[in-house]
């Protein structure tokens, strides 16, 4: 059991995700329970494997029982089990919302939307525990497929703006394809710890150099990393509601780590900062990344839409934690993975139990009476636009205050400055909303149903939150927020501080 | 210089593939288009993976009675063609997803002309 824990979390969602649609052969609604219980499975051997982690140390399975470099390795150690669970939480959260809003939003497509789901899961735990380049890129492609397929189920405008990620997606792993190419016919290796111990052996070879370019290139498409974001905010404003917020938190996220995984533990600290400037280049893209995503979101009038111009922005602040390539910037990347997944997710259900409530997400149609209509949603989305504003003691303060203590220890002042700016451009953009909902005054009471709002009984104040499984999801990863933010100090103390990469 | 150009023609032509790719998928309008572009820069790679394993006087990677284990540099490494293997297979299913993609937009708008699309997707 022990032994074979890193593989089991892809395997079982993989078996789940193929096995789905044959079980769901006559009766399309054992999809939903089925799909369940695979995502709890996946979240127990999660949180299992990052107490083994944690108590025993890394934790390796080999695939056929053959050793690496020769075989295929799967690797557990505190940061790849962190990401997991992170990743699986916060999917289990999601998939348990989408059965309440998936029938109407793609009616008698359950059964491919959770199968692909699972396979979506299946690819991003692949990612997350395997320590073989070419392995990596598999699983790459049956993450990206299954999610341009999620994106693609929705209304009419979705194939083309999944047709348009697929194409931007497909060149970025490509890129990573060729990149590993060089690796390999430099190093002859594709086990990341063996690349690792090889490549200080061929010091200054030109191969090298390109590898990690265009790694970094392929990787920064799939992380929408600012001038390769294009694909991003069409893809998740036409996308079904439910697939937005599976794709949005996990995504870009996923890609963040790889870039991790590839520049600090296979080309080490001092190759990607020193010898070539591939952390500056990032750090300075993630800045701007940041400024162009708050500006655009603020201008954007459809709520979906401007969360994902905000995606751009959080991505570059994880962006530009890896760039600093200093403890803090780190702690402050992987920080902000976990915070962002929690807060894209807790807004993207928002924006689809809005969109569910009131058949659209305009946010010059958002009233006051949402404050009515759904008061505990929007309490959620209070907390998680505080915390992606960054207040204490929410959980997204945290991450952008290890990133600004990282700015100040690499002595960078613009940095800070684009820290701390666009901040207070999230707060403009969030606060547009939290304006219009709770600050002005509830529009005259126009028909039967909105009426006798006060007392907060009857028909008038639970006709927003009368499915529980809608409500419920949101209500728990926005205040796991709070939680989180509180709790930060022992994240970080007991999972992310073990797992500095070497020479940082 | 010559023989840095000519020792190395079969780089010279994945580049040109790898360029035709890009530029399919770049700057043509049409999506069907857009997608041959995309096979023919997954291709230039497999080819680039399948280039980077050629070696002269070996054999293929089976284990021939005459030649013996003792030295292995007489077989070609087998696993860039293993690695691409999979790759074809990926490609093939990248299609599969981009052609039935195609097939829904063509279905909603009529067309495939992205320019076209975009006015479509502005107005509605």
């Amino acid at each position: 059991m022990i032994q074979n824990s890193p593989a089991l979390a892809p395997l079982l969602l993989l078996a789940t995700a193929i096995s789905l649609p044959v079980l769901a052969i006559k009766k399309t609604k054992v999809a939903y329970p089925v799909t369940m219980v695979a995502s709890f499975g996946s979240v127990i051997i999660s949180s299992y494997n990052i107490c083994l982690v944690l108590r025993n140390g890394p934790l390796t399975y080999h695939f056929g029982g053959w050793f690496p470099p020769i075989g295929i390795e799967y690797v557990l150690d505190p940061l790849s089990s962190f990401v997991a669970l992170v990743v699986n939480v916060i999917a289990f959260f999601v998939l348990w919302h989408s059965g309440g809003i998936q029938e109407r939003e793609i009616p008698g497509k359950s059964v491919p939307y959770y199968a692909l789901a699972l396979l979506f899961l299946c690819g991003a735990n692949g990612i997350i525990v395997t320590g073989d380049l070419f392995n990596l890129y598999v699983f790459m492609e049956i993450f990206s497929l299954a999610g341009y397929g999620l994106i693609g189920i929705g209304e009419k405008q979705a194939p083309v703006a999944s047709f348009r990620y697929l194409i931007m997606g497909t060149v970025g792993a490509s890129f990573y394809l060729l990149g590993i190419g060089f690796l390999y016919i430099v190093t002859g290796s594709l086990n990341m710890a063996d690349v690792r111990n090889i490549l200080p052996h061929i010091h200054g070879n030109p191969a090298v150099a390109a590898a990690l370019s265009l790694i970094f290139i392929g990787m920064g498409i799939k992380m929408a990393i600012f001038p390769l974001h294009g694909w991003l905010p069409d893809a998740y404003t036409y996308a079904p509601s439910t697939s937005s917020a599976l794709v949005a938190p996990i995504g870009t996220k996923i890609a963040a780590y790889v870039l991790i995984r590839i520049l600090f533990f296979v080309f080490g600290v001092e190759f990607v900062s020193q010898e070539l400037p591939i952390t500056d280049s990032i750090a300075w893209l993630s800045a701007i990344g940041i400024l162009y995503g708050s500006v655009m979101a603020m201008a954007q009038s459809e709520m979906k839409r401007m969360l994902a111009y905000s995606s751009i922005a959080q991505i570059g602040y994880i962006g530009l934690g890896i760039g600093l390539a200093n403890p803090l910037g780190y702690i402050g990347a992987v920080l902000h993975i976990l915070n962002h997944a929690f807060m894209k997710g807790s807004l993207f259900l928002v924006a689809a139990n809005v969109r569910r409530k009131t058949g659209q997400s305009n946010i010059a149609k958002l009233d006051a009476s949402l404050r009515k209509k759904l008061p505990w949603t929007m309490a959620a989305f209070t907390v998680a636009a505080l915390s992606m504003i960054g207040l204490p003691p929410t959980a997204g303060f945290f991450s952008k205050w290890y990133l600004a203590l990282g700015a100040i220890d690499r002595g960078n002042w613009v940095f800070l400055a684009v820290i701390l700016v666009s901040s207070l451009l999230n707060a403009v953009y969030f606060f547009r909303i939290l304006e219009k909902v709770y600050l002005i005054p509830p529009p005259a009471q126009k028909t039967g149903e909105d009426l006798n709002p006060e007392t907060g009984k009857g028909r008038g104040s639970l006709v927003g939150e009368e499915n529980f499984s809608l409500m419920i999801p949101v209500v728990i990863i926005s205040f796991s927020l709070l939680l989180i933010g509180l709790g930060n100090a022992t994240i970080v103390e007991m999972i992310i501080q073990r797992i500095i990469p070497l020479g940082m | 210089m010559t023989d840095f150009l000519l020792g190395h023609y079969v780089y010279w032509s994945i580049i040109a593939l790898l360029i035709i790719g890009l530029y399919g998928m770049m700057l043509k309008n049409n999506l069907a288009k857009k997608l041959i572009g995309m096979i023919i820069f997954q291709v230039s790679i497999i080819m680039f993976y399948v280039a980077s394993a050629v070696k002269w006087s070996a054999t293929v990677p089976v284990l021939d009675p005459a030649i013996g284990v003792a030295d292995a540099a007489k077989y070609i490494s087998p696993l860039q063609h293993c690695l691409m293997l999979t790759a074809i297979v990926v490609g093939v299913a990248t299609s599969g997803v981009a052609f039935s993609l195609a097939i829904l937009i063509y279905r909603h708008y009529k067309t495939l002309e992205e320019s076209d699309l975009m006015e479509h997707m502005k107005s509605s």
